[in-house]
């Protein structure tokens, strides 16, 4: 039996009106990975909070023992002093400050009237290595990509000599090759005596880095799954994470007509805002039939939500050149708004950036992109407005208290329920969906599914742009596979394999 | 549960609480001298421009927290305009339309650069308050130009005779006519209100308890009533209430009820998403910073009226009221929050600390300190109420 590093015994922890921990138990062995799933809300990063000081010592119930002593932390530094660091989802890095500066932020080298800059760059440089991150330590943070912004972060954690490191969700923005460097490197960790907690929604990460898999749902925790002792695939995993065994991750479509080509994309070359002599799309060709689910898979940065913007009316990118084609004729999009009277819709990947208004309720944002569709001559009729967004509410299940509730209040599933809502209503023929269920739970994910088949039964155009390539395969009648700004390759949907489209992928890197 | 509920409705009418306070404050120190029908009078006659500039700030402030710093030397410059061109006995409408088309024109210039260039309001504005401060002295040479157009005085709320003709024939201190408008006006809203209400529950829509409805009609109608009596007992309903009023109605008609109001709230909720919604942002902002020239104008025009002249140092600070009103009346400092209603609220709530201490006594440089720390205990209620939310 392994020794134990942490155990957390009976915690509960309420918020008002809602119990988010219920008797919540977790052990971790030393030097071992261990990861934390359940859905959405299920209360794996309140958890965390209340591991790491967040939620101080006295607003929560049960004990925390660390290295055999009960710890009371009452702030984050508390937590940190003992070895036990969180890193965020949304990474705390400072987009104009150097990887060093940033290392050590709130923690200088040298004294608080002088910093010693010799040891911060020195210090660094040698944490860099330990993470094996290849760049100078004086390189601006916005000058390198979000997969080495990861690596800086748990080199600052190292930083701060921890033993027990927290991820909440490292790998959601990473695409595959950069997820699979920063688990090896976790694994590596490992190996040096780095114990680690990680929450992850991507199961398969789960499966290839945990040595334990404790599932926790609705406040509760379900059960703890050991590896080489329990199953731990990835339909098991899902299993307890729900409550019940998903047979079909991908509801199929019956008898959906595929029928004219409804949208159109010829040589379409898109260059980069700033850079302007940066080809962000390279003479890219495709298209999308009515009924029909498109779906683009391709790496993080390969160009795919920058083509799709720059087809909803260039609100993306400079020196735009090509033909689009909507329903045989050609047309041209200045602006968002003729994108969208020519019957496009563009549902963002960013619901929280791009996409929804958190700070107002589900109706106001429901209806922004089809203001005309519940108003007359500019005046906003009530009614209508309610009337219709509580339809939409109950056709997408969209658990809330009512149309009057605000968007920053719903889950991530929810939210992007909200924002489906919104291009439904705004009714157009040809929808390009951007990473439609990053970061939302299971059970949510089959709802929206559920929403995109109907979509393509009512005679819609769906274009589906997704990093998770069983989802690809799982939803889309075709498949392109785009890579560095190129259309590299294109397969029916019956015919690809992950395999297929990962070769696809580095086969065009090598060129 | 019917605890945060209750907790949440008194959150939502703080200011209105607060401000009944402070009225019951200054009653009490002033020996009830604050509530006589001249000082009521008062209340609205000399805060007549921070209602209609607070108003147009909201929009700019609606965009997201974005201010117009440049109000008060615009209100100087076109009540500068208007004054030059009465003395010059040019046709006094002539002049209000000058005078609104020179608000209109500034606000325009300023908005250009900040809509379409993105210069950063702060500093377009900061610029524009120091050019149209020179602009005025150079046009008035540095000197005091009278209005002398009585006319013009009395319609825009100036000078000794500046109410309504009481149509109804009731002399000073019983003037038929504000009861008359008193009473009927509440009657329209207490009908209107009733009537949403009923066809709201008859399709089943979500509504306010009908205890709640009832109590908050009968508030309005009575502040309305009381407000209707204290005017009829001094010389009636002052001209520049008209001009208020319709501000208010119209503005809050835009912001409430219309898609460009609607447009407003967005670009300051989510100004990404709002132009990914095909709405354009840019003419969002030219709207609010061109219509805050408008009604710059309009204060231009009240200003002058008000003080029967023109000079180089009018409108001094009244950007700072108008911010100020809008802050303490609920709108978010960081945009996409905040109503017509709330705002009027907050400038009254400045009014009534003004004029109980003006009343009271108290030097002018205490006052200032008082509404300072007003503003900034009314920005930190905001701020810590959403935190607690979240």
């Amino acid at each position: 039996m392994a020794e134990i590093l942490l155990e957390m015994r009976n915690i509960t922890k309420l918020f008002p009106g809602v119990k988010a921990l219920d008797d919540v138990n977790l052990k971790v062995k030393k030097g071992s990975i261990h990861a934390l799933v359940g859905e959405n809300g299920a209360g794996k990063s309140t958890l965390m909070n209340v591991l790491s000081g967040i939620y101080p010592y006295g607003s929560y119930t049960g004990d925390i023992l660390y290295d055999g002593e009960e710890c009371r932390f009452s702030t984050i530094k508390d937590s940190e002093s003992k070895g036990i660091v969180i890193i965020h989802q949304e990474l705390a890095l400072i987009p104009y400050m150097t990887i060093g500066e940033n290392m050590f932020l709130g923690n200088e080298r040298g004294k608080p009237w002088a910093i010693d800059w010799g040891t911060t760059y020195g210090e660094a440089a040698r944490y860099l290595k330990m993470v094996g991150l290849d760049e100078p330590a004086r390189t601006l943070i916005k000058d390198i990509g979000v997969g080495k912004q990861q690596l800086v972060e748990i080199a600052k954690a190292l930083s701060k000599h921890a033993r027990l490191l927290i991820l909440d969700e490292p790998t959601s923005s990473l695409n595959e090759s950069d997820s699979k460097a920063l688990l090896d490197l976790l694994k590596r960790l490992k190996e040096d005596g780095l114990t680690s907690i990680i929450i992850s929604h991507k199961l398969n990460e789960v499966s290839y880095v945990a040595d334990d898999i404790t599932v926790i749902r609705d406040g509760h925790t379900i059960e703890t799954l050991v590896k080489g002792v329990d199953d731990i695939s990835e339909e098991r995993i899902i299993k307890g994470m729900v409550g019940r065994e998903i047979n079909d991750r991908f509801p199929k479509r019956h008898g959906v007509k595929i029928g004219d080509v409804a949208m159109e994309v010829e040589n379409w070359t898109v260059h980069h805002p700033l850079y302007t002599e940066r080809l962000v799309c390279d003479n890219v060709s495709m298209n999308v039939r009515k009924g029909e689910v498109v779906g683009i898979s391709g790496l993080m940065g390969a160009g795919r939500t920058e083509l799709a913007m720059s087809i909803f009316g260039h609100s993306y990118g400079t020196g735009i050149t090509g033909t689009l084609k909507i329903h045989g004729k050609e047309v041209k999009l200045h602006n968002e708004r003729q994108a969208i009277e020519h019957g496009l819709a563009y549902v963002t990947e960013d619901r929280k950036g791009n996409g929804l208004i958190l700070s107002n309720p589900i109706r106001t944002n429901t209806t922004l992109a089809n203001l005309k569709g519940v108003s007359n001559r500019g005046i906003i009729d009530p009614d209508k407005e309610y009337a219709v967004s509580e339809e939409y509410r109950q056709k997408l299940n969209t658990k809330s208290t009512g149309v009057e509730q605000m968007v920053g209040n719903l889950s991530g599933g929810n939210q992007q329920k909200v924002l489906l809502a919104k291009w439904m209503f705004a009714d157009p023929d040809i929808l390009i969906l951007d990473e439609p269920t990053r970061g939302i739970d299971v059970g949510a994910k089959y709802e929206i599914y559920n929403i995109i088949n109907d979509l393509a039964a009512a005679g819609k155009s769906v274009i589906m742009i997704s990093s998770e390539l069983p989802e690809i395969l799982g939803m889309s009648d075709r498949i392109y596979v785009m890579n560095e700004g190129k259309m590299v390759g294109e397969f029916k949907g019956s015919e690809a394999t992950q395999e297929g489209i990962m070769s696809c992928i580095l086969r065009s890197s090598n060129d | 549960m019917n605890k945060t509920k209750a907790l949440g409705s008194i959150q939502k009418y703080t200011m209105v609480l607060v401000l009944v306070l402070v009225v019951l404050f200054f009653s009490l120190r002033t020996g009830g001298k604050l509530l006589l029908p001249q000082n009521i009078t008062n209340l609205i006659s000399q805060n007549a421009y921070v209602f209609v500039l607070a108003t147009g700030m909201l929009l700019c402030i609606l965009t997201g927290g974005n201010i117009d710093l440049s109000v008060g030397s615009v209100v100087c410059f076109a009540g500068a305009v208007g004054a030059l061109m009465m003395q010059a006995k040019i046709n006094m409408w002539l002049a209000v339309v000058v005078m609104l088309a020179v608000g209109l024109a500034i606000g325009a210039w300023q908005a250009f650069w900040i809509a379409f260039m993105r210069i950063p309001p702060f500093i377009t504005t900061l610029s524009g308050m120091l050019v149209f401060r020179g602009l005025s002295n150079v046009l008035l040479k540095g000197q005091t130009v009278s209005v002398t157009n009585a006319a013009f005085v009395k319609i825009f709320g100036g000078g000794a005779d500046c109410y309504i003709p009481d149509f109804f024939g009731g002399g000073a201190g019983h003037n038929i006519l504000a009861i008359v408008v008193g009473v009927v006006g509440v009657a329209i809203f207490a009908v209107a209100t009733f009537l949403s209400r009923a066809s709201k529950v008859k399709k089943g829509y979500a509504t306010e308890s009908l205890i709640s409805t009832i109590v908050k009609t009968v508030v309005i109608g009575a502040v309305a009533i009381f407000f209707a009596v204290k005017l009829s007992q001094y010389k009636g309903i002052p001209t520049a209430l008209i001009w208020v009023a319709l501000v208010v109605a119209i503005y809050s008609y835009i912001t409430g009820k219309t898609t460009i109001g609607r447009h407003f709230y967005a670009v300051g909720g989510n100004e990404k998403a709002t132009k990914l919604s095909g709405i354009n942002t840019d003419k969002v902002y030219f709207l609010a910073y061109s219509n805050m020239g408008l009604l710059a104008g309009l204060a231009g025009m009240l200003t002058i009226a008000r003080l029967t002249s023109a000079q180089p140092t009018y409108g001094q600070n009244y950007e700072m009221d108008a911010i100020g009103s809008c802050f303490i009346g609920g709108a978010s400092a960081y945009g996409g929050i905040g109503t017509v209603p709330g705002v009027i609220v907050g400038a009254l709530l400045m009014g009534v600390i003004n004029i109980g201490m003006s009343i009271m006594g108290v030097d002018q440089n205490w006052q200032k300190v008082v509404k300072g720390l007003v503003l900034l205990a009314a920005v930190i209620f905001d701020v810590v109420s959403k935190r607690k939310k979240s």
